[in-house]
């Protein structure tokens, strides 16, 4: 089966293009059942993939199918390949899995937009991207599905192109990937330069002999895959397009810019394990990169109106998590999180779409109030999630949120106190979300009044993607761990023993995690419940830093003050200053004092520049006549 | 070898139909002449890929006659990994920019269609020459057509104040183009004789072996060096471009863009390198760092460009910068990509120039600003704009992107700051790409003049259709191309390295 992996690529590349060419003529009909169709049948071929390499020794559960020879220039040469093992099959089967949900959800979401065959050729075409970024068996096909997924989220932000905000994110979402994007380019050359190959394969066999531990290259090389995942996982400095990116469909601010796309750069340095163990001190910027990200973007997410705008900072903080995992060597919990994450979020994503529906496209919550009256299905679902996402015990994000903190704990001990303090920030949003939303009273009778629940096609994978978000933490129970065992060896290929756990330490933790998420949950509650002018008076007492946080740091127009603006204003006086003036300027000089001394000549010229030409050329053989009879 | 002279025929025929297009009447016969012509040189052409010996280095289909024997002067022709796909893009252009000007070239179609075919003739003379005498009048040949076109069918209106004369902007920009372009040539023609005098041979292969004193490589270097320059053209030798493309009608543009600077960058390739090795070693961090500032300076100024043919037009000179980067990179990677990039970059910055006169051709403006949600009402144009502007930025999967690539690992092993900055203007390209975007196809649809306007057409789609098939041939297989380029590109690169032959006084032998 490992064998046909390829046919995971082939079936929704096979759907993007007989979409893109006939989905106007099809129809809305067939193409909403095509575009899941094709996800779903990549799904299976995961499962099947997944289920071989189950039945494989422990040691061979390593597959490379090599599809072509993609380019071969000189000494460089490289192969369209996958690599079959257990994280990129752990990603494949997220990826298929919420990928398809998404899709049936989008096709009852999106039932009445104009441009429905569009929509879903993207939504083919991002799985594609997204399965040959994760099954790639060398970086530069990674950086293909890298860069084709940053694509198609371009294309997904600005699918209501008309409107000059969602354009707008757009264009940005590319720009700053591409910032990102330009790390993990010279990280690539660094790579091939220094070890001959790009694929993992060789990389990771040949690093440690070629670059001793805590070397310069492997630090530049490590510290530019950092920049890289800044982009495309949203950390800071560059995540400031994503909470724009919300004006996209809510269906692909849950597949996209928050189950997968966005996990695309913890995937990466999960997947570059042996080069960050090379690298410690990257690992610890990759830590506190995360740590700083996470506690910002929940600050933020804390003041913020918008459901889609909370979610979105809310994304930001738990790839931050991620981060700290992958920084601090816990690559496993770092992927656990990753994939329960991928659940509980677009989870909630999609209920916040379901609210919307409801609302006639109202996101503010101050607006809403008591819904779960009008809207059960969609409650329950947003609290299962809700639940995970703040860390309730028996939760899927309390096991893997707590397997991260576990982890800092033995290795940065700074890192874990930041990380505390963000996990009880993290249970307060969500649950002022929740209570704001559908507790208390109704805000606004008008909106109220017209909700209502949506259908089947959005609540019922609303309700599989439920149960996946408390049923995906038991994967990683701590101590007997599954997920753990079974991603160790695509970490560490040659073998590392797996460190021993002091069983008892990590449970008086895991009590620790439960009772500041119940904590964070209880704040919730006398803030937004019980007393409800208590976050006025807060905000009050903060002054400026609250105005601060308000406008979230004013991150977005600093780099417009000091970037964007800069260049456009460079851009502006060379085309128009010194192009014209300075070289035009310098030329038409020049041909003023040739003027000037052929003024005597003036007689000859004829003014036809042919005639010119052809004297050129007399002139010429002539010169050749002298030199031959000489 | 060869029995058939088969470059000869894809040289001279455009000529020759050139020639008796003059004599026809009608312009429906003309325009389908043309067209028939232009095709069969193409399909003619592509027998060189279809007979095409591999792994290969040296020249093929050679075809060697004594044409001026006196002088030793020779009509040599022959292709390798290195011309070959820059011939078979120039008679895959000219057929399609024959198709595009299908409509809207009003007044004087019957020279506007020769020139194009004369045109044709020069460029695949300059990309087959091996004398360099021949190479010579095919170079000279190629200019005297194009600045005809612009001066005679450019569409832009304005004057321009040149040494206290008023002349029409496009008279100007012809003028500017010529005048650049023969400044540069006048000094290669010197070069080219102290080249005879020294070796007695006008045959450029044979010159490669004479070796000459670096003192002299390095004057020769830069006269053959300044006419490519300014061809490719080269910062700061680039302000006749942006003059020249914009003014050009639509055709022209894409000729020019497409085929036309890549005489310039083929030019470093097949004669400085080979000829003047020790020099290009000396210049070549130099001129590398002018690609950079190139690259860097067209896109900075392509991204506030308010008309965007001029986005394009110095977009080209950023895109240029990365071909000459691979070139000077020295190494396999470098001229192999860079090779290969001269092709992608005729392929979308020509169908770019396609489709900002399609729009033309209905809006009659290309101010950025006058357009706006143009996906809703012209949903194919919005689509396939899209995928030429993504390919001109360099997306992965697409053409651009192996190319773009190859040069900076070449320009990553020669200098790493160079691939730094390289690989920046490969995030300002999609800026300012995406800002054309964002400006023409993304916003609220609320012109009037843009409600009505049509999507393509089928002869307009069946012109961008070829190109945009090749993106994907090309960033999916590129080793259909690099098979053929690499040989070549490696000798190159090994004659580079290879110790030179110590000069001798005595080549007379030939005289």
């Amino acid at each position: 089966m490992l064998d046909y992996a390829w046919l995971m690529l082939l079936f929704p590349a096979l759907g993007t293009l007989i979409i893109s060419l006939f989905g106007t003529r099809l129809g809305k009909r067939a193409v909403s059942i095509l575009a899941p169709a094709m996800v779903f049948l990549s799904f299976v071929v995961a499962v099947a993939a997944f289920v071989s390499l189950l039945g494989l020794p422990v040691d061979e559960r390593s597959r490379e199918v090599t599809l072509w020879r993609w380019m071969v220039v000189g000494n460089f040469s490289v192969d369209a390949a996958l690599l079959l093992d257990q994280l990129s099959i752990t990603m494949a089967l997220a990826v298929t899995c919420v990928g398809f949900l998404i899709h049936v959800y989008s096709a009852g979401y999106m039932h009445d937009d104009e441009r429905v065959p569009r929509y879903f050729a993207f939504l083919n075409l991002f799985i594609l991207a997204m399965l040959t970024l994760v099954l790639a068996n060398n970086y530069l096909l990674l950086f293909v599905g890298w860069e084709g997924v940053g694509l198609v989220s371009y294309l997904l932000i600005g699918f209501w192109f008309e409107k000059p905000a969602a354009a707008d994110a757009g264009k940005k979402a590319f720009i700053v990937n591409r910032v990102g994007d330009f790390g993990l380019l010279l990280a690539i050359m660094f790579i091939w330069t220094g070890i001959g190959s790009l694929r993992f394969a060789d990389v990771f066999a040949l690093a440690p002999q070629v670059w001793p531990a805590g070397s310069a290259v492997v630090g530049a090389v490590t510290l530019l895959m950092l920049l890289a995942s800044t982009g495309k996982s949203a950390q800071i400095p560059l995540y400031v397009w994503l909470p724009d990116a919300m004006e996209g469909p809510t269906p692909v601010s849950a597949l996209i810019h928050a189950a997968t796309m966005v996990t695309a750069g913890v995937y990466m340095i999960a997947r570059s394990a042996v080069l960050f163990d090379l690298a410690p001190a990257s690992g610890n910027w990759v830590a506190w990169v995360g740590v700083l990200t996470a506690f910002f973007a929940g600050t933020i997410a804390l003041t913020q109106t918008d459901l889609k705008r909370i979610l979105a900072y809310s994304t930001v903080s738990q790839l931050g998590f991620m981060f700290i995992a992958v920084g601090v060597g816990a690559y496993a919990a770092g992927i656990f999180h990753l994939v329960t994450h991928a659940f509980f979020k677009a989870l909630l994503f999609l209920s916040a779409g379901s609210v919307m529906h409801a609302l006639n496209g109202e996101l503010d919550i101050r607006k809403m109030g008591n819904l779960r009256v009008k809207l059960p299905t969609t409650y329950w679902t947003f609290l299962v999630g809700a639940a995970a996402l703040a860390g309730i015990p028996l939760f899927s994000g309390f096991f893997s949120k707590d397997a991260i903190l576990f982890a800092a704990f033995e290795k940065q001990l700074p890192v874990w106190i930041i990380g505390v303090i963000t996990a009880f920030i993290t249970a307060l949003y969500s649950f002022r979300m929740v209570f704001v939303t559908f507790w208390g009273q109704e805000r606004d009778r008008r909106l109220f009044n017209h909700a209502h629940e949506s259908p089947r096609v959005v609540t019922i994978p609303l309700i599989i993607l439920a149960v996946g978000a408390v049923l995906t933490g038991y994967i990683g129970l701590p101590a007997i761990s599954a997920i753990d065992g079974w991603l160790a060896p695509a970490f560490h290929p040659a073998g590392a023993a797996a460190e021993t756990h002091s069983v008892a330490l990590e449970l008086i933790l895991l009590v620790v995690s439960g009772l500041i998420a119940l904590a964070g949950v209880f704040a919730a509650y006398q803030a937004y419940m019980v007393d409800p002018d208590l976050p006025k008076r807060v905000r009050a007492s903060l002054g400026r830093v609250g105005r601060l946080v308000e406008n979230k740091y004013y991150i977005d127009e600093i780099y417009d003050m000091f970037v964007v603006n800069p260049l456009r204003d460079l851009g502006g006086w060379l085309g128009g200053v010194f192009d014209r003036r300075g070289i035009d300027g310098a030329v038409n000089g020049l041909a003023g004092v040739t003027g000037w001394l052929g003024a005597q000549a003036r007689r000859l010229q004829t003014g036809m520049v042919g005639l010119y030409a052809l004297a050129m050329l007399f002139g010429a053989v002539a010169l050749l006549a002298w030199l031959a009879t000489r | 070898m060869n029995q058939f002279p088969l470059l000869s025929v894809i040289t001279l025929l455009p000529l020759v139909g050139g020639l008796i297009l003059l004599a026809l009447p009608g312009a429906r016969l003309q325009k389908w002449w043309a067209l028939g012509v232009s095709l069969a040189t193409f399909v003619i052409s592509c027998l060189l890929f279809v007979w095409w010996k591999a792994g290969e280095a040296g020249m093929q289909f050679v075809e060697r006659l004594p044409w001026v024997p006196q002088f030793n002067i020779q009509y040599y022709l022959g292709v390798d990994g290195l011309s070959l796909f820059l011939v078979l893009l120039t008679t895959f252009l000219t057929v399609l920019v024959i198709l595009f000007s299908w409509e809207g070239v009003e007044q004087q179609l019957k020279p506007f269609l020769a020139l194009l075919l004369l045109l044709e003739t020069g460029m695949i003379g300059v990309f087959v020459a091996l004398d360099l005498v021949l190479f010579y009048a095919f170079w000279e040949l190629s200019l005297i057509p194009m600045y005809f076109l612009i001066g005679g069918w450019g569409d832009a209106h304005g004057t321009y104040n040149f040494l206290g004369r008023t002349l029409s902007w496009r008279v100007y920009a012809a003028l500017k183009f010529f005048l650049y372009t023969f400044a540069g040539s006048a000094l290669m023609l010197v070069a080219i004789l102290v080249l005879y005098i020294r070796g007695g041979t006008f045959d450029l292969l044979a010159l490669q072996q004479i070796g000459l004193a670096p003192n002299l490589q390095f004057w020769l270097f830069l006269a053959f060096g300044l006419a490519f320059a300014i061809k490719v053209p080269l910062f700061p030798f680039h302000t006749w471009l942006p003059d020249a493309h914009v003014e050009a009608p639509t055709a022209g543009s894409v000729i020019l863009a497409s085929v036309l600077l890549k005489m310039g960058t083929y030019g470093f390739v097949r004669f400085c390198l080979p000829l003047f090795p020790d020099a290009s070693r000396q210049l070549g961090p130099w001129i590398a760092a002018l690609a950079i500032v190139g690259i860097l300076y067209g896109a900075l100024v392509a991204l506030v460009q308010k008309d965007v043919k001029s986005l394009v037009a110095y977009s080209s000179v950023a895109h240029l910068g990365f071909v000459m980067l691979g070139i000077f990179a020295l190494n396999a990677q470098g001229v192999a990509g860079a090779t290969l990039q001269m092709v992608n970059h005729g392929l979308s910055t020509g169908a770019l120039f396609l489709m900002v006169g399609m729009l033309y051709n209905r809006r009659h403006t290309r101010l950025l600003a006058d357009f706006g949600g143009l996906w809703k009402q012209i949903p194919i144009y919005g689509f396939l704009f899209l995928i030429v502007a993504l390919s001109s930025a360099g997306l992965p999967g697409l053409n651009g992107f192996v190319g773009e690539f190859n040069i900076l690992l070449g320009a990553f092993q020669m200098n790493r700051a160079y691939a730094v900055f390289g690989t920046l203007g490969i995030i300002l390209a999609a800026w300012y790409l995406l800002v054309a975007v964002r400006q023409m196809l993304h916003g609220p649809l609320n012109k009037a003049e843009n409600m009505a306007v049509r999507d393509l057409n089928v002869r307009e789609i069946v012109t961008l259709a070829p190109i945009i098939l090749l993106f994907f041939v090309i960033g999916l297989f590129p080793n259909l191309f690099f098979d053929k380029i690499n040989p070549s590109a490696q000798a190159v690169v090994d004659a580079l390295n290879r110790p030179q032959p110590i000069v001798s006084m005595a080549v007379d032998s030939e005289r």
